[in-house]
């Protein structure tokens, strides 16, 4: 079928077309050079904003943790509950959301491809079920490998090949697309109740650092040819003084060579960016981390905003969560994965009248307003951690306009507003760069060639707004802003009309997308590998890898490795 | 004749995936690995007394139908009830528990699952104070403090202790399967003397009998390294037979006991001498062990679930975890029964939010346990039909739940004859997950596993997702056409 959307005011900035009225055609789910307009359906999008469909490269959306959150928050569920209508099945909010719902959300806000940001191998099952039962959405899922024993033996043996070929076999078999590391080192020595506390701390009992883990797998990612780069929570993550581990992490991996391209890509920054001794003298350290990434081209980040709301924290990182259940001592869920990794829940309720909340709130907004270089960038909540990604519009609104910012800061707590370096930050993203930090800069950071973008050959998928940029300035009428990405005019994903007026019109699957790696030896799997896999899984090797079963649309991407 | 390997086996919630079976002409002729329960059911598929029609009550009596008939008269009745129950689940696999969800979206019924009975008081905890675990490997790997409260695994998950805990060699911690030996031939040993006095050869020595209450005392080897067993219950189980310390605890008084060793463990006096049969003194010495490990855990079953105090014996469980772990390394487990149990609960959670008694008659899921579980709505006399599938209530549900359950349409699914298909007005056979179907499972400890089919079904009949998906659709005719006519 033939899509025409016609006269809307296009911003595309991989095409780096801004804000130009221009015609889209859509052939099928693909987006073409042009229709015979009499055959096509129009949608006449004049006076209105046109996007590429939005791309999230971090959001816990499926998996093990988020449905033990799920299942740990009746409370939470209670207050936003969703009706089933003739289109759509029920389901639940709030900060996590039942899997149909988190569909249909994201949908509403003009998002199309969304990136599960942490599978435990062993559980991969369980993420790939839930994510066929995420309708309206392509997605991705990234598996947790920075303290899987077999990474860690092959580095500290220095077997890098041996390493990549591990890593390559497990991204295949967990049906994964990206490298995730959490708390290097740290998750193995939460298993005996410890932690590491600098990138240089021996994790105990495999005579290895987290550096040595995150430059090892750097250099595995570039072996093995990957799209994304290694997507890293750093040490110390949470921790007052943490930016000093930060910026010394991102130092390490300086040295990879990687032709100018970005070497890793860490996640949440704001998390990562505290300085200070203690809670008492915590203060931002958004300043320093990011002047370090203006001069450096090998990372990218996302932001993990805070937003001011009750919500559900869930990460890797079981030392970290259970820091979190020592301030809290609110219910609090732990969950260690043999061999892989560990896991933690606590809900959290981010408060503007704490002043260490309200700092962090800011330093969120400093980084992403101080890093000059709007491709490096990408805004997240790493939902649900930060807040629920139902409050992208409102970020949105802060990073747009100084007003929407200091509407929000003067409602701080006082000792926070002294210490923010907000009110010296004038910068406001205009249209073209929310476009960068929401859709095409996620989509280059991922190397999705047919995601962020609308140039012919691209996925037909398109987000348009209710917003005329001639009429509005979205820096001043900052609320009319907001309401228009709150709920799109319209969601198309691959060619279909999915939502108009912020109003689901059909659902439709999405597409599960994941790294079919060429290895230039067939990856063979000897009786002695199986033999391990007997001792360090309780699980029998043929049991163990994600068959074709577990995916309902399968959307593989073959990479050419270099092992 | 052919070998299948990596089979998991479809009973209880160890879900262990290495039996190997050997198949001679289409039926399953040899199981290995598997323990007595795990065999019982691979050669159950092939029963003289297996039913392989639906039946549909007529005159008050079940006669044999087809499964059309069978699939629209259960559409009909589920497309009439204004409040039906839609309850089993646990001993089928998600694919059949997603297409459930759905169907009881559509019709607006009580979701509800065996956990109701079982573990509905472990999850109500949990949701309260949260809950530190890990999966089975960890505990092979790094526990070298094992406790098993208020449940016997050696009769009901015969498999957990060689493949998962005491006796399983780990990267970390190794195996206690030497002393086991000795402590079986030991057992052995007392047996065989037992029966020398029985039959007369010994002399009978009444002093030697022993004492029905334990006096508690702690055994030296707490004191020591390595992996240590512990158990503690009301009586002398099998499993407390393997232990290196057994606990006996007065019935009911579980809950004293964890809050006793809650305010040890915060280095707090007691002013008693004894709490729950155990002197203080000696539970000390417990603390001490369970502070002192590297690596400890809890496993624990319906002892603690469903004697008085029910959700409140978990509280303070985990209450006393999240205490040790300021001290050392400490989780806890269920010990869940039926294989696919913590799957009905995990695929309700992420379709719905919640993992049981998720009410769907407003047209939202709705979750209040004591109200919309289904014991609790039957007790009240409220659903107008039901839907069982997977399960045996009428032999376990209370009497007057089952009275009402019966009294009402209802609509089994199951692949063998049982207590509640005797009952129903619509009999439905079904292939055996995990024989005869592949599917998936989710073990105790939320890993997922794949179910194989390793025999044909008997010819005609279909799983229980494409009954399920055949109920839905027809349901949806008769709404679309009662929409219609309206």
């Amino acid at each position: 079928m033939n899509l025409l959307i016609k006269n809307g005011f296009v911003y595309d900035p991989i095409n780096e077309i801004n804000g130009e009225i221009m015609d889209i055609a859509i052939r099928n789910d693909k987006i073409v050079e042009s229709v015979p307009e009499r055959t096509s359906k129009i949608i006449d999008a004049s006076g209105l904003t046109v996007f590429p469909g939005g791309v999230d490269i971090h959001t816990h959306i499926a998996g093990g943790e988020v449905n033990t959150g799920r299942l740990v928050r009746p409370e939470d569920h209670e207050k936003d509950f969703v009706r089933k209508t003739a289109i759509t099945r029920s389901g639940v909010g709030y900060s996590i959301p039942s899997t149909f719902t988190t569909g249909y959300r994201y949908s509403r806000m003009g998002y199309t491809t969304v990136m599960n940001p942490s599978m435990a191998c062993l559980e991969a099952k369980h993420t790939h079920e839930e994510l066929n039962d995420i309708p309206m959405l392509d997605k991705a899922t990234y598996p947790l490998l920075g303290d899987w024993w077999l990474v860690l033996e092959n580095i500290a043996k220095g077997d890098l090949e041996a390493c990549a070929r591990y890593v390559a076999w497990m991204l295949e078999i967990t049906k994964g697309y990206a490298i995730k590391i959490v708390n290097p080192g740290g998750l193995e020595s939460w298993g005996f109740g410890r932690n590491v506390h600098s990138i240089d701390d021996q994790v105990p009992n495999f005579g290895i650092t987290p550096r040595e883990i995150m430059c090892g797998l750097a250099k595995v990612n570039k072996m093995l040819n990957l799209p994304h780069t290694i997507h890293l929570h750093t040490n110390n993550l949470g921790i007052p003084g943490n930016y000093a581990t930060t910026l010394e992490t991102m130092k390490c991996l300086e040295s990879i060579p990687s032709d100018g391209k970005p070497v890793v890509h860490i996640t949440h920054l704001q998390f990562s960016s505290f300085a200070g001794e203690d809670w008492g003298s915590f203060r931002s350290g958004a300043g320093e981390i990011a002047k370090y990434i203006n001069n450096h081209d090998h990372v990218t980040f996302d932001m993990g905003q805070i937003v001011f709301t009750d919500t559900t924290t869930m990460t890797a990182d079981g030392p970290f969560e259970y820091t979190l259940y020592q301030l809290s001592g609110h219910k609090w869920v732990n969950t260690d994965i043999e061999t892989e990794t560990s896991g933690g829940i606590i809900p959290f309720h981010y408060k503007r009248k704490n002043p260490v909340n309200a700092i962090q709130w800011s330093i969120g907004l400093e980084l992403a307003l101080m890093t000059k270089n709007p491709w490096k960038v990408f805004m997240t909540t790493d939902h649900p951690n930060a807040g629920p990604f139902t409050a992208y519009p409102k970020i949105l609104a802060w990073l747009a306009s100084k007003k929407a910012r200091m509407a929000t800061f003067k409602r701080l707590h006082k000792k926070a507003q002294k210490k923010s370096l907000l009110p010296s930050i004038d910068r406001e993203l205009s249209l073209y760069d929310i476009a960068i930090v929401t859709r095409s800069g996620q989509a280059k950071a991922l190397d999705l060639k047919e995601k962020g973008h609308l140039g012919v050959g691209a996925d037909a998928d398109v987000a348009i707004f209710n917003l005329n940029p001639e009429e509005v300035d979205i820096a001043n009428k900052y609320k009319t802003f907001r309401r228009a990405f709150s709920n799109a005019a319209y969601t198309i994903k691959a060619g279909k009309v999915l939502v108009k007026d912020g109003e689901i019109l059909q659902q439709s699957d999405g597409k599960t997308i994941w790294l079919d790696l060429q290895t230039s030896k067939e990856i063979e799997i000897s009786e002695e590998i199986k033999r391990k896999f007997r001792e360090y899984w309780t699980v029998e090797y043929e049991n163990y890898p994600v068959s074709d079963h577990y995916i309902k649309h399968s959307s593989p991407l073959t990479i050419k490795a270099d092992v | 004749m052919s070998k299948i390997d990596a089979v998991t086996c479809p009973v209880c919630g160890c879900l262990c995936d290495d039996i190997e079976l050997t198949i001679a002409d289409g039926v399953v002729a040899q199981v290995k690995n598997g323990c007595a329960m795990c065999e019982a059911k691979f050669f159950s598929h092939n029963n003289d007394h297996r039913l392989k029609t639906p039946l549909i009550r007529k005159d008050g009596k079940l006669v044999p139908s087809t499964y059309d008939k069978a699939i629209r008269k259960s559409a009909e009745i589920l497309a009439k009830a204004n409040y039906p129950i839609l309850y089993g689940w646990s001993s089928t696999d998600c694919e059949a528990q997603r297409v459930g969800v759905e169907l009881a979206e559509e019709v607006g019924g009580v979701l509800d699952n065996t956990a109701v009975v079982c573990h509905g008081p472990s999850i109500l905890s949990v949701q309260e104070v949260g809950i530190p675990t890990c999966t089975l490997g960890q505990i092979r790997h790094r526990a070298d403090l094992l406790i098993y409260w208020g449940c016997n695994p050696w009769s009901a998950h015969p498999r957990h202790l060689e493949r998962y805990t005491a006796f399983t060699e780990g990267r970390f911690k190794g195996s206690e399967w030497k002393s086991y030996i000795n402590k079986v031939k030991a057992a052995a040993g007392r047996k065989k003397l037992r029966s020398l006095e029985r039959i007369g050869v010994l002399k009978h020595k009444p002093e030697q009998v022993a004492p029905t209450v334990s006096d508690n005392k702690p055994p030296a080897i707490l004191n020591k390294k390595g992996r240590k067993l512990i158990v503690v219950d009301v009586r002398k189980s099998m499993t407390a037979e393997m232990a290196d310390y057994f606990l006996q605890v007065k019935p009911g008084k579980d809950y004293e006991l964890i809050q006793a060793m809650r305010a040890l463990v915060r280095d707090q006096e007691l002013d008693v001498e004894e709490v729950a049969g155990v002197p203080v003194e000696y539970l000390q010495q417990l603390v001490d062990a369970m502070i002192s490990c590297q690596f400890g855990i809890i496993f624990f079953g319906m002892g603690l679930t469903q004697s008085p105090s029910k959700f409140r014996n978990i509280d303070v469980a985990i209450s006393l975890i999240r205490d040790l772990n300021m001290r050392t390394k400490f989780a806890i487990m269920p010990m869940r029964g039926h294989f696919n149990v913590t799957g009905a609960n995990t695929v309700f959670t992420w379709q719905s939010g919640y993992p049981y008694a998720v009410d769907f008659s407003l047209g939202y899921p709705r979750y209040n346990p004591g109200e919309t579980t289904v014991v609790d709505v039957l007790l009240r006399q409220e659903s107008d039909a039901g839907l069982v599938i997977a399960s045996d209530p009428a032999s376990n549900f209370p009497r007057k739940a089952v009275e009402h359950l019966v009294k009402k349409p209802l609509i089994v699914i199951d692949p063998h004859m049982n207590a509640t298909s005797l009952v129903g007005d619509v009999v439905l056979p079904s292939e055996i997950v995990g024989i005869e179907k592949e599917g998936t499972a989710y073990r105790m400890d939320h890993v997922p596993l794949p179910l194989k089919k390793v025999v044909d079904p008997p010819k005609g009949l279909l799983s229980d997702e494409e009954i399920l998906r055949r109920i839905l659709k027809e349901v949806r005719k008769i709404k679309s056409k009662k929409l219609e006519a309206a």
